[in-house]
């Protein structure tokens, strides 16, 4: 029988390939929940990088763990991105997507993210399925996609696949591979390493049973695909990895020092947590799932005054939970790093999707005047970097740093290079010191506002901190002088700080007719929009912010060398078209609203609420219709 | 030549410490209010057990119980309504070479805390936590607390409190992993320092609710069992507390309790008259989650490269180009 299956096989006929040499394709692998799309998009993302192209991925999840099996709203999988250059955000329209049921797909064409034209590879199982209903289905899809214009590829996924294991709805994914890897012209070899990465854990069977599918649908592809992409590869001399925003995040905790991390689960933040719980408890780390989201942060709190900073993880709802104890944090002046991986809100809002919309809420969500920093990291490298900054100047500052991340960082995967280790990331030890006799706990520099805390354990350092208002001595203060001393200080620490910022650079020219300002997630599909006005001859440039609170100094000056300025932004703002929106009620996004208020400044803004990442060609026509309207 | 042990410490420079030693401010708390007293047992323990100032941290939430901290002459944190059992199991998973002490009352643990409350005991770290349980709200003014006896006037309930009051005995007995519960009065000092001493030597959360007068919103609510000594009921075992020939002399309604016996504590502890006072419930083998989780364990700057090394390994992607 084996040996019948081999013949059948048989070596692959000669056939003539028309090769297309690309400088980038955007492909998509969509699947029910569970059949193994998304460790398909990774691992094919994954040989696209070792090959040396420049990717991107993005994730397709459904809302629900187990969505009914061939629904529109169910597809599952990965968008990858890959490009003959390095790329920062996941593009725009899908030139190549492959389905391993109509239905799924239709999700994604009634979406409108494929382009016209766009090459469907469909599972065709379906066309002779047992229940008519769903044959019928099928081959009315199919006709409809080929009518619409769509380049429509039936494989045969699950014959093909059941010539070689038992149940080819575990195993397809890597047929698929297979495929993808013969018509964009990888190397099986890649491929193979690749596959037993990603089973690596597993029994060497398993390895061997998913390599022998992955060549399977290589040589598919190779005798019965007319049509090969090439994608020119980069020449990288420096070791690179590629990781996810949430997996760089977790690695980021681990390097920075910091050895507790208290957490809640929540949607999209938990993977880091995941990760981290993995890892962590090599090295000495603890994280500590909490029995609630301020248990959480409270934990995190007592941890970090009794030792080295602490952080605690969450997004959106947990995040407005933590409020009260960020607040203690503020007053007490314990460090402490609050990450935020955004998703769309209010309330449960769309726990899997991305979101710019706790920007305000992280500057001001705790009740009284509470000074913090804010960073928002802008990319999967910045996911790693900004742990290791944001607990040294949580030490330095003895202030609460919120880190801003977002569902969209999450889940995406981009190569950068490999990080190489430094001492000065971690922590000094604990002090433990005696203290200097007469030396009290809050001696705020007149000019700063820092002071050196005191850490249990210190001999002579004796006393209790607390949330109320407070004089040097730590002690309960109500008169007015001490009230506003340590609302002085505790404003002046940020001021501090701010004096120690870059400005971070133009993407452009310095001057010219539009300058678009943004954070967080959004840089690479703002600056992809921006590269393309220039293209066209348009006097564009962008600034990306990753400070914002507190702001570096020269964003005024830059702002004053352009006619219009705008954000670009993945929050709410009302639009300008609406009868009842004028300028007296326009509510503006999150970044637009503090710039008008810093800089006294006509910020306008354009913002995409659409629940997916932002794309560059939404941005770049945003960005067209300003320029068309009259300078400021 | 033979020496006891105080002449070894005292030729061994460090002179034991004076109760003094743990006391600083002013107690704000009304006259005749119980906290004074559990304050006194604090630093009575402190002393006889000749804890380091410094090496000893009293964490609190927020009501006239939680300003303990701010009199003790250690190192405190004075926290939110409701969390200081979360911010000391923080103190602890990172410094379990810290003593940690937790004062909370009947509404920052059972009401605002509850679920803190439920999970300290699940941990089950090393914490010595009192529950001032005095109830009433007494910071804010006078409000009924989850304890306060159905029927209490208060200014959230002028015609009576309309629940029956919660029991954080039999709660408490109820948690997975609960391993030290007692029940002690404020005016019974003796028995005050003594049950507090034994949650102390308990390695793991002990947790010691303390019946605590309010006389200036509850007065003379506890006065029936003070003046019967036949309406306490002491709790009596070698595992526990034995009191003493001459408490034993007033307080005559005793029975012996081995705490280890849950199923008889789970009886006792839903009695309210008499009021049982003593160690309920005792069990020295629980694990504590700052040992299971490894807390304290010492950590290098080299085992943090090699971890960061081994993960980065993982996810590179053009390892012939590294190193």
């Amino acid at each position: 029988m084996t040996m019948q299956v081999a013949r059948d096989a048989g070596p692959a006929p000669a056939m003539t390939k028309t090769v297309t040499r690309l400088d980038e394709h955007i492909v998509e692998i969509i699947s029910d929940s569970g059949e193994g799309a998304q460790r398909c998009g990774q691992a094919f993302a994954g040989i696209a990088a070792r090959s040396g192209n420049g990717i991107w991925t993005v994730e397709i999840i459904p809302a629900e763990i187990q969505p009914p099996a061939r629904s529109v709203a169910g597809a599952s999988g990965n968008r990858i991105r890959l490009a003959s250059k390095p790329v920062a955000n996941g593009g725009d329209d899908v030139d190549l997507v492959v389905a391993f049921n109509e239905q799924v797909l239709i999700g994604r064409v009634l979406a409108g993210e494929l382009r016209a034209g766009a090459t469907i590879l469909l599972e065709d199982m379906w066309r002779a399925h047992r229940d008519p209903s769903i044959a019928a289905s099928y081959a009315t899809t199919v006709d409809d996609l080929r009518a619409r214009g769509f380049r429509v590829l039936e494989i045969p996924m699950e014959t093909e696949c059941r010539k070689l294991v038992p149940d080819p709805r575990r195993g397809k994914n890597m047929f698929v591979l297979g495929v993808l890897c013969s018509i964009y012209s990888f190397g099986l070899d890649v491929a193979r390493e690749q596959v037993a990465l990603t089973f690596g854990k597993k029994d060497p069977k398993v390895i061997a049973t998913n390599v022998k599918l992955l060549e399977a649908g290589f040589e598919w592809a190779e005798a019965k695909c007319d049509f090969k992409y090439e994608i020119p590869t980069m020449a990288v001399a420096e070791s690179q990895v590629v990781m996810t925003g949430n997996a760089a995040l977790a690695l980021g905790v681990l390097a920075s020092g910091m050895e507790i991390c208290a957490m809640y689960p929540i949607t999209p933040a938990t993977s880091a947590s995941h990760y981290l719980s993995e890892i962590f408890e090599r090295v000495g780390g603890i994280v500590h799932q909490a029995e609630d989201e301020i248990a959480a942060c409270t934990f995190a709190i007592g941890a970090s005054y009794a030792g080295k900073c602490a952080v605690t993880i969450t997004s959106g709802p947990g995040f407005s939970l933590k409020q009260e104890a960020i607040g203690l944090a503020v007053m007490a002046e314990i460090p402490l790093v609050v990450v935020n991986v955004q998703r769309g809100g209010p309330s449960t809002g769309q726990p899997t999707k991305p979101e710019q919309g706790d920007l305000l809420a992280a500057l001001f969500g705790t009740h009284g005047d509470a000074p913090k920093v804010v960073i928002a990291t802008s990319g999967i490298e910045d996911c790693f970097y900004t742990m290791i900054t944001a607990r040294k100047i949580a030490e330095t500052f003895n202030t609460v740093v919120i880190v801003l991340s977002d569902a969209s960082l999450a889940t995406a995967q981009q190569p950068f290079p490999r990080p190489v280790f430094s001492e000065e990331w971690l922590a000094p030890p604990v002090d433990q010191s005696a203290v200097a006799p007469g030396a009290k706990p809050y001696d705020w520099d007149a000019t700063t506002g820092v002071f050196r805390r005191f850490i249990p354990g210190q001999p002579g350092g004796m006393h209790t901190v607390t949330g109320l208002a407070h004089d040097r001595d730590s002690h309960v203060a109500y008169d007015h002088e001490s009230n506003e001393e340590g609302l002085r200080f505790r404003s002046l620490k940020i001021a501090a700080l701010q004096r120690t910022l870059r400005c971070p650079a133009v993407h452009g020219e310095e001057t010219g007719d539009l300058l678009v300002l943004g954070w967080g997630s959004t840089k690479g599909a703002i600056e992809e929009a921006v590269d393309r006005l220039r293209a066209e001859g348009r006097r564009v440039s962008s600034l990306h912010l990753r400070f914002i609170q507190p702001m570096p100094s020269g964003i005024g000056e830059i702002i004053k060398g352009f006619s219009r300025v705008m954000t670009v932004e993945s929050n709410w703002s009302d639009p300008t078209d609406h009868p009842l929106i004028d300028a007296d009620n326009r509510r503006y996004s999150a970044l637009a609203m503090l710039l008008r208020s810093r800089y006294l400044v006509d910020v306008d803004c354009w913002t995409d609420v659409s629940g997916r990442p932002i794309k560059p060609a939404s941005v770049a026509e945003a960005l067209r219709r300003k320029l068309g309207e009259a300078p400021r | 030549m033979t020496m006891n042990v105080t002449q070894c410490l005292l030729q061994s420079g460090d002179a034991p410490r004076e109760i003094s030693d743990y006391q600083v401010g002013v107690p704000r708390w009304c006259n005749g209010c119980g906290d004074n007293a559990i304050l006194t047992a604090m630093q009575r323990l402190c002393r006889d057990n000749d804890l380091a100032p410094e090496r000893t941290v009293f964490v609190s939430g927020i009501g006239c119980s939680s300003r303990l901290p701010h009199y003790m002459n250690t190192y405190g944190f004075h926290g939110l309504h409701g969390r200081s059992l979360p911010i000391a199991e923080g103190v602890k998973m990172s410094r379990p070479d810290l003593k940690v002490f937790v004062s909370t009352g009947d509404g920052d643990c059972l009401s605002i805390g509850a679920a803190h409350w439920i999970h300290a005991l699940r941990y089950n770290m090393d914490l010595t936590v009192l529950l001032h349980d005095n109830r009433i709200y007494g910071l804010t003014k006078k409000q009924a607390s989850p304890t306060s006896p159905i029927g209490t006037k208060s200014n959230t309930t002028p015609k009576g409190s309309y629940l029956a009051a919660l029991n954080p005995l039999s709660v408490t007995l109820g948690v997975a992993n609960v391993s030290f519960v007692a029940q002690v009065v404020d005016w019974i000092p003796e028995l005050l320092y003594e049950v507090i001493a034994a949650g102390y030597r308990h390695k793991g959360l002990s947790f010691i609710r303390i019946i605590q007068r309010c006389p200036e919103f509850m007065p003379g609510l506890f006065d029936p069992w003070m003046q019967d000594p036949q309406r306490t009921l002491l709790l009596r075992h070698p595992n526990g507390v034995v009191p003493s020939a001459e408490l034993s002399r007033t307080y005559r309604n005793q029975v012996d309790h081995d705490p280890r016996d849950i199923d008889a504590a789970r009886r006792i502890a839903s009695s309210e008259d008499p009021i049982p006072v003593g160690v309920l419930y005792w069990d020295p083998d629980v694990p504590c989650y700052e040992d299971t989780r490894h807390a304290g364990a010492l950590r290098r700057p080299e085992d943090v490269r090699r971890g960061l090394e081994a993960e980065l390994d993982k996810f590179t992607i053009r390892p012939e180009a590294h190193g």
